[in-house]
């Protein structure tokens, strides 16, 4: 048992020599994690702040221009045209000078002031209808602060019904905060996974498998050996995209870091658990490569990370089952942002538990029975 | 392409050429060092030298693929570095690894090359059955490049390069790693073009024999040449220096060679037939500390002997590098002294790969402290039946029994007893020396006090202290090769595994490997090993030669010459033995098909 | 031997074409990041990501029975938007919404009637932040469910705050009507199935003949460098060109995604895409020569950067100025911007012209570029 703890520890050692002595594999470990949960957490959201629009002001009373200085002044939108006609509006939009045009109608304030109901037209380009929605529902709210500015200063009684909007765990609603806390999986699984497949494959590529397999080493502390560095790589890159939400997005963190690392770990097993799997399915590192991409694509593009679960149909909804990252992200973001303990994760636990079991009793059996 | 004043030019031409490389972080090389000399045309010129030598970088230079430093280099009339692409339009050249697409067929592979050279349709029809009568590939047209056996690989490699006829052939290597059949072929091929058709090679080798048989020979050492003229000029460097030593009974060849060469006086010895051959020193030299060559042959008949190659070239070489005398090894503790304990034992083991029968019911017994050669052609089945004595391939039926251990049951045990030198470099070349043998150690279960103890007797006994804070992927071949050999004996096994180890290593490696090997095997280690160099059976106390999966002949080395059977009257090498033998079984198999 | 002329020229990189396409369908490895791996990103992209939100599961706290509140809870029964669970009290609806049952609790107070009466009434509205993007759609739903019900109160006089006019919002999206997600994801889709063939294959199988050693028994041949270039990206350029076609045809039958410009602007600019994907393979493959490392630099490089700073998923505009930056030299999102006008806005020359015009010069640089980078020598 000593004995075997021993070669365990000595694997470990030399595995995490060989990854971490050259500068260049050291900083490839940690500095494409760090940039990229810079990058991306900067990229990656779906909330906007520079909308460009153009207005086609008909009326140009008083009214209308105190609803555009509500749009100018939101902080949001950019006002880079006063169209003159209607025709207008097509090129402003097709030449995507414009993400929406903002119409206000000859009789608007009229209609207001008699009491009327009226509208204004809002034209947005569809080519990314996600963009175009969440800039109409920003118009939404702009028109409904002048709505009731409207009637206060008009004397009038406020709607009947209004409501008081409260979000949990993410007040201002920012992508941002539920994005970053799901890149820590990520970002986190991507090179893991990676790595561990490819630990393996170069020992047989290079010959040192056979090195190895002369020694007294079982195929279990074969596999421990390895699954040990990757384990430690991964915790380390998940704290660096951490330590980035933490000290530079100051997202602020509800939950207790034991418990999201806790997480994280079961996390780590099961997608190193993969890419051993992967790794003693692969004759050479190209393959291994080719086999983890082939599985960290629809891994990552299913978590739920960019679009929610819940929309996929329902046999990608099964599919999602086994893909370790898409319990990964659930845990990260209800530790970091709702501050839920151990018992609220334990149907993301068990999950991950199980496939780190299958997967690692497979690659051990692998080992043992697939020395050729 | 006569000059104007008739004479025949040399068809390349080098002048106090230079080339130095600057690899990160390490010292520079200077692979060429002012070399200077000329390539008679229509005739085989050798480029003999140990590892480093320069070999390599001066055929990328000729092949236009590398830009001198500095000084002259002259192709067919034409300045290389001025214009490369005329050069490779007229030139063939067959890089050491030659680049086959290995997802492509054999026909497709010289179809591909044929394209490239503009070969028309009839020059083609004329060209590829030759091609196909001399490299033996024609039945295997349609077989995938990267299915073909490590000598057809090279044999391909060379119809690749011969589709068309160039001016000028150069071959970088093209025999290492290909057993003595195959290579017996290529360089019938390649003389049979330059007898007949006036082809002019250019041809870096390691085997010395082969560069005997060339017009004109080149030694190179350390990026300098050493010595050039016809391969009769090098052998009469060691002109009435040659001595052969016919040993009174009970004396062991391998014993009295790996002596001798101690000696101040000698500066080569060799195993050769149950005899010993040796070349003594112009003069004496300083460094040795034996009493003369007298001394360590009592009661020896000594009689002078014609020179060869080899033994000229090793004169020259002890003249530049005189320091490095194969060195010894001494064991913390020997083993047990010889008996007739078998340590292996093998009994019509068998190893299927699905319908092919890879290692066909062979037996053998090898005892302890013996040194055991596996001989062969490629793909005879001697990698398959290592992997099962090593325990890393189970077999599928037959005993094996390794140190008393029945290895298909108890392969971890086993493995305690083994140690393993593969045929490819393969300790972790990002690691360094110390960081590589503290690995194994741990994983031989070594610890404390015994582990740095260990550690240390490697270190020392394989001189590799200077370099234990380098990358071992870093190292010069030589060095390699002996971390490779410290890291197999950290804990002490009663038996080494050697697949091939002196493959592509210069004369001056073998000798130092095959003295370790000679003294571990006196202090009771058995050694079990496979090369393509048949004078190494020599050092063998017994060899097996297989074919097919089958154990053609066993023995011991004398026996197996006498197994041969050659009815010339010189006594024949191991060589001629070992290739009569498998192609008179190989006769045999044939006729047997042919009556089934 | 005439190793200059155009026609042995043809003949050479024919040859190698010829190698190079044998190669391709014999390596299972070009097959899998060339077919294999646009199709799952097909099945992915047109099935697997939606953005769409619909039948939100919401908890109604319905805290008072009176007629108005009935009629609230009616409107958000009936609203294809929602999937309204009914509870009485608020603490078995924070449950739902801790569990990730619903998303969104909408409150009905105790005195809803009394205060409706009075002229001013108030929904507690909580919304689940775990997904911003989505709690924020939803919150304009609830907000829509609301007007409507204070509309449908006036029209029917129930109130006394009919008079007194305000503006309502009607949004129109040009170019997706439906507002179906599938539009802009199909696109997107195409730039990364392009990616991966022109740039990620191109840069392996280019390190590969590096690494085996294959191109110094190339070299020394009358083959010339801007030959193997050619006789490399003619192969992956058509297989790219396949790629699209399997796209297109995806985008138009599988997914039902229009094309309104023409084909033939939709294959130019894809044309110049591609050939900047293969340039980008070509000198990461020669800068770095072995394939591990050129195909995880191709990954960072290319096929990350196309995913998330192309302009496809998330706005340019919305990104901080340096992020920004960055991503005009990215060609990805050029290709993004094309695909996406060519698609759902048809012919818009104003946007096509600049857009190829940068792209043309992009693959006439990387051209220039890898042709440098092939030359026929090892130091």
């Amino acid at each position: 048992m000593l004995e075997a703890l021993l070669r365990i520890i000595a694997l470990t050692r030399k595995e995490l020599l060989a990854v971490l002595k050259d500068r260049r594999s050291r900083m490839s470990l940690l500095v494409p994690a760090i940039v990229q949960g810079l990058v991306f957490g900067y990229a990656a959201t779906y909330d906007l702040n520079h909308v460009p629009y153009a207005v086609l002001d008909q009326d140009r009373s008083a009214a209308s221009r105190q609803l555009l200085a509500g749009l100018d002044g939101s902080g949001v939108f950019e006002r880079v045209a006063d169209l003159r006609s209607p025709r207008d509006i097509q090129s402003y939009i097709d030449e995507r000078r414009v993400l929406l045009v903002v119409q206000i109608k000859q009789d608007f304030e009229r209609k207001l002031q008699q009491g009327q109901g009226t509208d204004v037209q809002v034209i947005a380009d569809g080519r990314n209808s996600n963009t175009a929605a969440t800039a109409s529902s920003y118009v939404t709210a702009v028109v409904g602060a002048f709505n009731d500015n409207w009637r206060r200063d008009h004397g009038l009684s406020p709607q009947v019904l209004t409501s008081t909007d409260r979000a949990w765990y993410n007040p201002n609603l920012e992508t941002r905060w539920n994005m970053i806390p799901g890149l820590i999986g990520t970002l986190a699984m991507i090179q893991t996974l990676m790595l561990t497949a490819m630990s393996v494959a170069r020992e047989r590529e290079q010959g040192t498998f056979d090195q190895l397999l002369v020694t007294p080493f079982r195929p279990f502390e074969i596999m421990a050996g390895k699954a040990l560095p990757s384990m430690l790589v991964g915790i380390t890159q998940a704290a660096g995209v951490f330590l980035v939400a933490q000290l530079w997005f100051r997202i602020p963190f509800a939950g207790s870091i034991v418990t999201l690392f806790s997480g994280l770990v079961m996390f780590l097993l099961a997608a190193i658990g993969i890419g051993l799997l992967l790794s003693a399915v692969a004759a050479t590192m190209q393959q291994a490569m080719l086999f983890s991409l082939l599985f960290i694509m629809p891994f990552s593009l299913l978590s739920g990370l960019t679009t929610p679960v819940s929309n996929m149909p329902s046999v990608l909804q099964y599919f999602t089952a086994i893909n370790p990252l898409r319990y990964a992200i659930d845990i990260a973001r209800r530790v970091y942002l709702e501050g839920v303990g151990l018992p609220l994760l334990t149907h993301d636990l068990w999950p991950l538990a199980l496939i780190a079991a299958v997967t690692l009793s497979a690659a051990s059996w692998m080992f043992g029975n697939r020395i050729t | 392409m006569k000059n104007t004043n008739g004479a025949v030019p040399a068809v390349l031409v080098t002048r106090d050429l230079h080339k130095r490389f600057q690899p990160p972080r390490l010292p520079a090389v200077q692979a060429l060092d002012g070399v200077s000399f000329e390539a008679p045309r229509g005739m085989l010129t050798a480029l003999v030298g140990p590892d480093g030598a320069g070999k390599t970088t001066l055929m990328r230079l000729a092949a236009g693929l590398l830009h001198a430093d500095s000084g002259e280099l002259t192709v067919l009339g034409v300045d290389v570095s001025a214009d490369p692409q005329q050069i490779q339009d007229r030139i063939s050249y067959m890089p050491q690894r030659f680049g086959l697409y290995e997802d492509l067929t054999v026909a497709e592979n010289i179809d591909l090359y044929a394209d490239l050279h503009g070969v028309s349709p009839e020059a083609r029809a004329e060209r590829y059955p030759r091609l196909m009568e001399m490299t033996a590939l024609g039945p295997f047209k349609s077989r995938l490049a990267g299915k073909l056996s490590g000598g057809m690989k090279q044999k391909l490699g060379l119809a690749c390069t011969l589709v068309r006829s160039p001016e000028l052939l150069l071959l970088d290597e093209p025999t290492v790693g290909v057993d003595p059949l195959s290579r017996r072929e290529l360089w019938e091929i390649v003389r049979q073009l330059v007898d007949t058709q006036g082809l002019t090679v250019l041809l870096s080798t390691a085997y010395l024999d082969e560069a005997e048989r060339c017009g004109h020979v080149i030694v190179l050492h350390q990026g300098k040449v050493l010595a050039q003229g016809q391969p009769s000029d090098i052998t009469d460097i060691a002109r009435n220096r040659v001595f052969v030593a016919e040993l009174p009974a009970g004396q062991n060849a391998r014993v009295v060679q790996s002596r001798l060469l101690d000696e101040p006086d000698v500066i080569d010895a060799v195993p050769d037939a149950g005899r010993v051959r040796f070349v003594r020193a112009e003069r004496p030299r300083a460094t040795a500390a034996g009493a003369g060559a007298a001394n360590a042959l009592v009661g020896a008949q000594v009689s002078a002997a014609t020179p060869r190659f080899e033994d000229g070239f090793m004169s020259l070489l002890r003249r530049v590098a005189d320091q490095e005398h194969a060195s010894t090894i001494s064991l913390d503790r020997p083993l047990a002294a010889r008996d007739d304990e078998v340590v292996v034992h093998v009994h019509d083991l068998v190893r299927k790969f699905g319908a092919f029968t890879a290692v066909d019911h062979i037996s053998f017994d090898v005892h302890r402290g013996a040194i055991f050669g596996l001989l062969g052609p490629n793909g005879a089945g001697k990698t398959t039946t290592f992997r099962m004595l090593c325990g890393l391939l189970p077999a599928t039926d037959g005993e094996l029994r390794v140190a008393g251990a029945d290895v298909r049951h108890a392969r971890a045990s086993a493995r305690a007893h083994l140690g393993y030198v593969a045929q490819k470099f393969s300790l972790y070349g990002a690691l360094t020396v110390a960081e590589n043998l503290d690995f194994f150690a741990s994983a031989y279960g070594l610890r404390g006090s015994r582990k740095g103890a260990r550690i240390a007797w490697a270190m020392e006994q394989f001189e590799l202290a200077a370099h234990a804070h380098e990358p071992s992927g870093q190292l010069p071949g030589g060095y390699k090769q002996r971390l490779a050999m410290a890291a197999a004996l950290l804990h002490e096994p009663e038996i080494l595994f050697l697949d091939e180890p002196t493959s592509g290593a210069d004369p001056l490696a073998r000798r130092a490997f095959w003295r370790r090997i000679t003294a571990l095997a006196e202090q009771g280690v058995t050694i079990i090993v496979t090369t393509h160099f048949m004078q190494e059976a020599e050092y063998c106390d017994r060899i097996a030669i297989m074919d097919a999966g089958r154990v053609l002949a066993e023995g011991r080395p004398e026996e197996i010459r006498h197994m041969a059977d050659l009815s010339e009257a010189h006594e024949p090498s191991m060589e001629d033995a070992f290739i009569a033998i498998v192609e008179r079984s190989r006769r045999n198999g044939q006729s047997r098909e042919v009556a089934a | 031997m005439s190793a200059g002329t155009w026609r042995d020229k043809a003949r050479r990189v024919r040859a190698l074409m010829v190698k190079e396409t044998r190669q391709v369908i014999r390596d299972p490895s070009s097959i899998a990041i060339g077919v294999v791996l646009p199709m799952i990103l097909i099945l992915l992209f047109g099935y697997g990501l939606s953005l769409d939100v619909k039948n939100v599961p919401v908890a109604v706290v319905v805290e008072d029975p009176g007629p108005a509140a009935r009629e609230l809870v009616a409107g958000f029964q009936l609203s294809p938007y929602f999937h309204a669970q009914i509870t009485h009290a608020m603490q078995p609806a924070e449950k739902l919404m801790l569990e990730r049952s619903v998303d969104a609790i909408v409150r009905i107070p105790a005195d809803f009637e009394r205060r409706v009466n009075s002229g001013s009434a108030e929904v507690q509205v909580l919304l689940h932040g775990g997904d911003a993007n989505r709690a924020r759609i939803i919150q304009g739903y609830v907000q829509g469910a609301i007007q409507a019900w204070n509309a449908r109160q006036a029209a029917e006089g129930k109130t006394m705050t009919g008079a007194g006019g305000s503006v309502t919002v009607q949004q129109r999206l040009w170019f997706n009507d439906a507002n179906e997600s599938r539009y802009f994801l199909v696109p997107g889709l195409i730039v990364l199935v392009m990616t991966l063939i022109g740039a990620l294959l191109t840069a392996m199988v280019m390190a590969r003949e590096w690494e085996r050693g294959t191109l110094e028994s190339l070299f020394v041949t009358p083959v010339r460098s801007d030959e193997i270039l050619l006789g490399k990206t003619l192969p992956y350029f058509l297989l790219g060109l396949i790629g699209l076609a399997l796209c297109i045809v995806a985008a138009k039958y599988l997914f039902h995604v229009p094309l309104r410009g023409t084909l033939p602007v939709l294959l130019g600019a894809s044309t110049l895409y591609v050939l900047v994907a293969l340039g980008i393979g070509l000198l990461i493959s020669s800068a770095v020569k072995n394939q591990m490392v050129a195909s995880q630099l191709a990954m960072l490089a290319t096929f990350m950067p196309a995913l998330m700073l192309s302009g496809f998923l998330f706005d340019l505009r919305s990104m901080p100025a340096p992020i920004r930056l960055i991503t005009y030299v990215l060609p990805a999102r050029y290709y993004v911007t094309l695909l996406q006008t060519i698609f759902l806005a048809g012919n818009v020359w104003r946007v096509i012209v600049p857009n190829m015009l940068v792209l043309a010069g992009m693959a006439a640089l990387l051209g220039l570029g890898s042709r440098a980078a092939t030359r026929k020598r090892l130091d």
